[in-house]
């Protein structure tokens, strides 16, 4: 970093770079001096695909702040006047609320990716919690943003969810009120939480730049999960993935302005359409579908006793609120958790059916969590919630003593040996 | 890995058509499908329905339900002349003010003006109706589920209650309805508006219309947003199919 350059190259751009070395350092970082691993699948499009769509939430999220009032009294009324008046802000609304859609599918599907090829371990721990804590932030200003429009399930999701914090012993009721910063989701709760949803996507923005800076360090993972040993074994970045980013952006975009100009409401919930009413509860509380499979694991969550005998150590609420943001702070413990050595679950038998399990349980979990709690549905959402847990105990345990296939030489071995064979 | 992402497809599929089946369990009768001109990429608004829509909310629904975010200018949308956007305006009475000397005043209504409530507040609407609140009728379509099929089925979904339903004062019997008992009774009767296009005014007719009307006031973006995605898909198409050649002849170079 604090090399001084030597010499300054003739022209503006010279200039420049003899001041301020920003041409090599966009070279360094996404140009042709970064080496990537030649054999990186379409799997590996959507880091960039979830830069895309943070820049696309700033960039509509601050136009939408110029026309937004967060007043309880005012905020329905002013987004129905965005759809309605403002110059192309249905566009605006309708890129905002279906981007945050866009760009939970596009994480969710960067995190299964790192689950699966192992992209995690060694030496790329603080890489994978970094993603772990964008993913929570996310989760929060997802969660923030989906009560500013302040319909019936605004209001209704930011009681219930914020009601989870009375589950602490003690002091959660006061912790409750200093989030609402009353007695019940008010007027100041709506203000403060415009406030943080507008700080936090900049906060998330520091965050990936810390994740970008440690991918930086190691480099890609890659489908075969070992490490590049030669020159050969790589592609620079630009032009090889910058055109291969563009063709996944195309692609990306055709699918998510598909649901903008058509189907723009499909993704959400016509009870926001119903202004906030709070003495009205719906039917049905249900959150956004992205946090259905959390929603689910809260709900299936038991007492926790002595079975068969009154004694109960726990309540189901608190309990469930510790299941529910366990089953994410245990994935800041799968670097160690999973004991293999090799990262690709193309190499590993036993790994591949575990994490398809898993995969699977995922999707049984979201639909699961938008049912209603009651029934058949507890019982399958207590199972669903073992096979969950279940994952990571099953891997601890098999990945000490897995037969795993053996690995090619190198990246660049696999790849001219047996072209067909790649993705 | 491809077999995986059809296992992971047909789950998906199957997870989600139990999933409508769930909700479609409750206890009211799911909406009947109606084939609107606004479903699809290609969906319009019908201006003839839009306006005879318009004519059995003016005539009919006006009288208990707002449309507190249209504005009569926004009906030239729906084919309505400037000149009788102004005349229609005029018929109504809004409340301004206040004046110099400090009143609230009435005046006729003109094009830059809100369909006026037909309350004063929700408590006068209750006291008049038996204890029961008349939606404002702007988002209703995109306030429900299946909002169009649903307005339909309600508005045209009226029998005599079945022998083993005991119904409370003021209520009548929809099957449609969540809870299948409403306030509100059924509103349309046939030959109930006199269509200005001759249309003959039944009670499905007038529903349709009503729908596709209310349809609009939900969505007045709808064709616009429409017309503006074929351009943008058509676009993005082009540009994916330029980056996917550009991607594969560049990468050809390495093998």
């Amino acid at each position: 970093m604090a090399n001084k350059p030597t010499a300054q190259a003739p022209g503006v751009k010279g200039w420049i770079e003899y001041r301020l070395p920003i041409f090599s350092f966009i070279d360094n970082s996404l140009g042709s001096k970064y080496p990537a691993p030649r054999n990186l699948n379409y799997w590996w499009n959507f880091g960039s695909l979830a830069g895309i769509c943070l820049v696309m939430q700033i960039l509509t999220g601050l136009f939408l702040t110029m026309h937004y009032v967060p007043h309880t009294s005012l905020a329905f009324d002013s987004v129905e006047r965005i759809m309605r008046e403002v110059n192309f802000g249905w566009l605006l609304r309708y890129m905002h609320a279906v981007g945050a859609s866009m760009f939970f599918i596009v994480v969710y599907i960067h995190i299964s990716r790192g689950l699966y090829y192992g992209s995690y371990k060694a030496p790329r721990e603080i890489l994978w919690w970094l993603g772990l804590v964008i993913f929570l932030l996310m989760m929060a200003t997802a969660f923030l943003g989906y009560v500013l429009p302040w319909g019936q399930m605004s209001f209704w999701g930011a009681t219930v969810i914020t009601n989870l914090f009375s589950a602490i012993p003690g002091i959660g009721e006061p912790i409750v009120h200093w989030l609402w910063g009353g007695f019940s989701v008010e007027n100041p709760t709506l203000n403060r939480f415009y406030s943080l949803h507008f700080l936090l996507p900049f906060v998330i923005v520091g965050v990936v730049v810390l994740h970008i800076w440690a991918l930086h360090i190691h480099g890609s993972n890659n489908p075969l999960g070992i490490d590049v040993k030669t020159p050969q074994d790589t592609v620079p970045f630009h032009p090889y993935y910058t055109y291969k980013d563009f063709f996944g952006f195309g692609v990306f975009l055709i699918f998510m302005f598909s649901f903008v100009f058509f189907a723009p409401n499909v993704l959400g919930h016509p009870d926001n359409y119903i202004p906030a009413n709070p003495l009205v509860t719906p039917p049905h509380i249900v959150p956004e579908w992205y946090f259905l499979p959390f929603y689910a694991i809260l709900r299936a969550t038991p007492d926790i006793g002595i079975p068969l005998t009154s004694i109960v150590f726990m309540d189901a609420k608190l309990a469930g609120v510790i299941a529910m943001f366990g089953s994410i702070m245990i994935l800041f413990a799968l670097p160690w958790i999973d004991r293999s050595p090799v990262r690709s679950g193309d190499f590993r038998p036993l790994f591949k059916p575990l994490y398809w399990l898993f995969i699977v349980n995922m999707f049984f979990l979201g639909w699961l969590g938008a049912m209603p709690a009651d029934g058949i549905y507890v019982i399958m959402g207590r199972v669903a919630m073992t096979i969950y847990f279940g994952y990571f105990v099953a891997l601890w345990f098999l990945s000490k003593n897995e037969k795993t296939l053996p690995l090619p030489r190198s990246i660049s071995d696999a790849v001219l040996t047996k072209p067909a064979a790649a993705h | 890995m491809k077999k995986t992402i059809r296992i992971t497809a047909t789950t998906l599929a199957f997870l989600s058509l139990t999933a409508a089946a769930a909700y479609a369990a409750g206890d009211y009768k799911p909406a009947r499908s109606v084939e609107w001109p606004f479903k699809g990429v290609f969906g319009t608004v019908d201006e003839q329905a839009a306006q005879r829509g318009f004519q059995v909310y003016k005539e009919v629904c006006a009288a208990c339900h707002g449309l507190k975010r249209i504005a009569f200018r926004n009906l030239a949308d729906i084919g309505f002349t400037e000149a009788e956007i102004k005349a229609l305006a005029a018929t109504y009475q809004i409340k301004d003010g206040p004046n110099e000397e400090g009143e609230m005043f009435e005046r006729p209504g003109k094009p830059s003006d809100y369909f006026p409530s037909p309350f004063a507040n929700e408590n006068q609407a209750r006291a008049t109706h038996n204890g029961a609140y008349p939606l404002d009728l702007s988002l209703i379509v995109k306030a429900r589920d299946n909002g169009a099929n649903y307005l339909y089925s309600l508005l045209t979904g009226y029998v005599p209650a079945p022998a083993d339903v005991t119904l409370g004062a003021g209520m009548h019997y929809n099957p449609y309805f969540p809870g299948k008992a409403l306030a509100m009774a059924a509103p349309l009767s046939d030959g109930q508006v006199a269509y200005q296009d001759g249309t003959q005014a039944s009670i499905d007719q007038m529903a349709r219309d009503v729908t596709i009307f209310l349809q609009w006031a939900a969505e007045p973006e709808m064709e616009e947003r429409k017309q503006m995605g074929i351009k943008v898909l058509f676009f993005l198409a082009v540009f994916t199919g330029f980056m996917f050649v550009a991607y594969r002849r560049l990468w050809s170079n390495l093998h």
